[in-house]
């Protein structure tokens, strides 16, 4: 069936724009996972999520990226409580899984698993959020959350996690993590080498894997944006809005004109702030310590122009449903216009350095490659996917309020190496910079919120927005009287993780750290 | 090269004075006096993230910036334990984490610090504890000062880190 008559037939969900859901039988959940591989569309996420009927059963949920829009695909299961099928040995799939079609949906299966108990068809059963500190038949999701409630008494006895062996001659592993050697988030690489030469990448994640996804059934609807802002710290502003626009959605709240469009403002800023500490670490990785002195020193500046305009210099609370916390302070929108107009002018300058040194070239060209057509193949997202030839940006493709007026330039490179994922975040850095100041010089004048109102329970909404990693999707379900029933957050992380096992290929073990950086991937964000 | 010098040249040097210790930071005194005198000339740190967001991450990022510029106070971040002074623990505690931290803390040499950074690894935070978080740092290893904010500011941190090796007010515990 062509990709079109799945979306025709599928009802509008509301929050971003363009979202449509429709209840699939099995077998239509496989083939439309097909259609939309078929027609060129990208696995957004995939969760599990209990449906409150008495005995209570799961759902599992795959959110797709396509042409006109998200489709978003929920598959009944049936109720697996039952002690027949708990029974050891029974451990039967529950549903098909995704991977052969998406890739990325392996690892999102393995964690649904660890959460809610619900098994795929994949015979990778490996846990990836479970490393043992709790018990094997705990799932936290399975049940409604109780406040305080933790881990029954016996966690599951701990065992090595079974990386996939390379043989032969002169081959040998290198282990690195959880802690690393740098200033940066926890996970396990497993290298297999010889010699200098990566024959083989396996990550394991899952190191600070905290409870979020069970920690926002214990909030109301108003807290969990304090969460969402949590997710990822670095992406704090692309979170907390994707939430705000679910729940602005099943409240039918439309929030004031201004407060969207401070709300860009934030992000714009948000995805500059990130881009120059990338720009000075990428520089630093490969010798340079010049670049990071500099760009270290700009980040630091637009940090203390946002504090001044904002009275933080990350902006973890200034989201709220209906609009945003916080205005810009008297006088702040001129300085943060010529601020931005400086770190602009400076950034070309440093562009101009970082071009012309012979010995960063060396480093940066042709290291750490993703061909366009495995991007494809791998459904990778954001940055990493334009500096691969995917012309994917969700503030183009999808643009919600103000981003159909603001009109970003798309920012594609199609070398898919170090050096391309250097470019797009100095382009962007520089459109950016641009939007920032469109953004101040036409900010409408008015409110910064409206109270939304109590949405029903069951009702079901989403948020899309491109953070600077690239789309991050919200998925949330409202309880009775305000409460939070689920919310599922998705890092495209989890796309983009399995795309650097591919990058590294064929590189020297000395060159991750730069490869890494030029993905500069979520841990935290998805670990969840 | 010329550029890069011009640029340097012209950046001059943004440096600048590093804040006081601030008593009402610490936790716990274990250190005595002479112990911190040389820890205070060349201060070694490990940073630890033991389940933060990475919000705590970018603002110890930033002491490393030419204007806080924390090595020109004589102190680093080291890539081991085995050459640390002072952990820079960051996060609740997730439990998939747990026995990485006690090791990393195990791993240091004694005598050691133990600073708790964030709203997160002073109380666990809007996290808590459940049952993939064991909350707060001190919950699982000793902590001498503890930063609270969210995150907090690279001055805090600072602030945070110099009391730790600062002259103890408190009675040795």
């Amino acid at each position: 069936m062509p990709l079109r008559r799945w979306w025709e037939r599928a009802r509008e969900v509301p929050g971003a724009v363009m979202v449509r859901g429709l209840a699939v039988s099995t077998e239509e959940w496989t083939q439309a996972a097909r259609d939309a591989a078929a027609g060129g569309g990208r696995l957004l996420s995939l969760w599990a999520s209990e449906r409150h009927e008495s005995p209570p059963a799961q759902s599992v949920y795959a959110a797709f990226l396509i042409e006109p829009g998200v489709l978003i695909l929920a598959l009944a299961l049936t109720d697996v409580r039952s002690a027949a099928l708990r029974a050891p040995g029974a451990d039967q799939p529950q549903y098909p899984g995704l991977e052969g079609t998406f890739p990325a949906a392996a690892r999102l299966q393995r964690a649904a698993f660890d959460l809610s108990g619900v098994r795929s068809s994949d015979p990778d059963r490996r846990g990836w959020l479970r490393h043992g500190a709790w018990p094997v038949d705990f799932h936290p999701l399975e049940r409604p959350a109780e406040p305080g409630s933790t881990a029954a008494a016996s966690p599951e006895p701990s065992r090595p996690y079974p990386f996939v062996r390379v043989a032969g001659e002169g081959v040998h592993e290198i282990a690195v993590g959880p802690v690393h050697a740098g200033t940066i988030e926890p996970g396990h690489f497993r290298f297999s080498v010889v010699g200098e030469k990566v024959l083989r990448l396996e990550e394991h994640l899952g190191y600070v894997h905290k409870g979020i996804e069970r920690r926002f059934a214990e909030l109301s609807l108003r807290e969990g944006v304090r969460l969402a802002a949590r997710v990822s710290g670095d992406s704090a502003v692309a979170f907390s809005w994707a939430y705000c626009q679910a729940l602005e959605g099943i409240c039918a709240c439309a929030p004031p004109p201004r407060a969207l469009w401070l709300r860009a403002l934030m992000l714009e800023l948000e995805r500059i702030a990130n881009h120059l500490g990338d720009l000075g670490a990428l520089g630093n990785d490969a010798g340079f310590a010049f670049g990071l002195a500099q760009f270290s020193r700009l980040k630091e500046q637009l940090l203390r122009g946002i504090h001044a305009a904002f009275g933080a210099r990350y902006l973890l609370d200034a989201l709220v449903p209906g609009g945003v916390a916080v205005d810009l302070s008297a006088g702040g929108a001129e300085r943060l216009a010529s601020l931005v107009e400086s770190l602009a002018a400076e950034s070309v300058t440093l562009r101009a350095i970082y071009e012309d040194h012979s010995g960063l070239r060396d480093r940066l060209n042709g290291t750490g490659v993703l061909l366009p057509e495995l991007a494809a193949r791998l459904g990778v997202l954001g940055l990493v996917a334009r500096a691969s030839g995917q012309p994917l940006d969700v503030r183009i493709d999808l643009p919600c309020a103000p981003y159909a007026e603001l009109a970003p330039l798309r920012i594609v490179r199609a070398a898919g190496d170090v050096a391309a994922r250097v470019t797009v975040r100095f382009e962007e850095l520089a459109e950016s910079s641009r939007l920032v100041q469109r953004i101040l010089a036409v900010l409408p004048a008015g409110p910064c919120s409206v109270e939304p109102s109590e949405p029903p329970a069951g009702a079901f909404g989403v948020g899309l927005i491109e953070g600077w990693r690239g789309p991050v999707f919200v998925a949330l379900e409202s309880g009775p009287h305000g409460t939070l029933r689920r919310c599922h957050p998705h890092d495209p992380s989890w796309q983009n993780w399995p795309a650097l096992e591919h990058a590294i290929l064929g590189n020297i073990v000395p060159d991750f750290p730069l490869i890494n950086k030029s993905f500069n991937l979520s841990y935290s964000g998805a670990d969840l | 090269m010329l550029k890069t010098l011009r640029k340097i040249a012209s950046v001059g040097i943004v440096s600048e004075p590093p804040p006081a210790p601030e008593e009402s930071l610490r936790v716990r005194a274990a250190l005595d006096a002479q112990i911190r005198a040389v820890l205070g000339r060349a201060l070694c740190i490990r940073h630890v993230d033991a389940g933060s967001c990475n919000g705590c991450e970018l603002e110890i990022h930033a002491l490393n910036n030419p204007i806080y510029n924390l090595e020109g106070l004589g102190i680093r971040f080291v890539a081991s334990p085995r050459h640390a002074d002072l952990l820079l623990v960051t996060g609740p505690v997730a439990r998939n984490m747990e026995s990485a931290l006690r090791r990393t803390y195990d791993a240091t040499p004694a005598p050691k610090l133990v600073v708790a950074i964030g709203d997160c690894g002073c109380t666990g935070g809007i996290f808590g504890e459940n049952y993939a978080s064991c909350g707060r740092v001190s919950n699982v290893i000793p902590v001498d000062v503890a930063v609270p904010g969210c995150p907090p500011s690279p001055v805090r941190i600072l602030q945070g880190i110099l009391t730790a090796i600062s002259r103890s007010k408190l009675t040795p515990s």
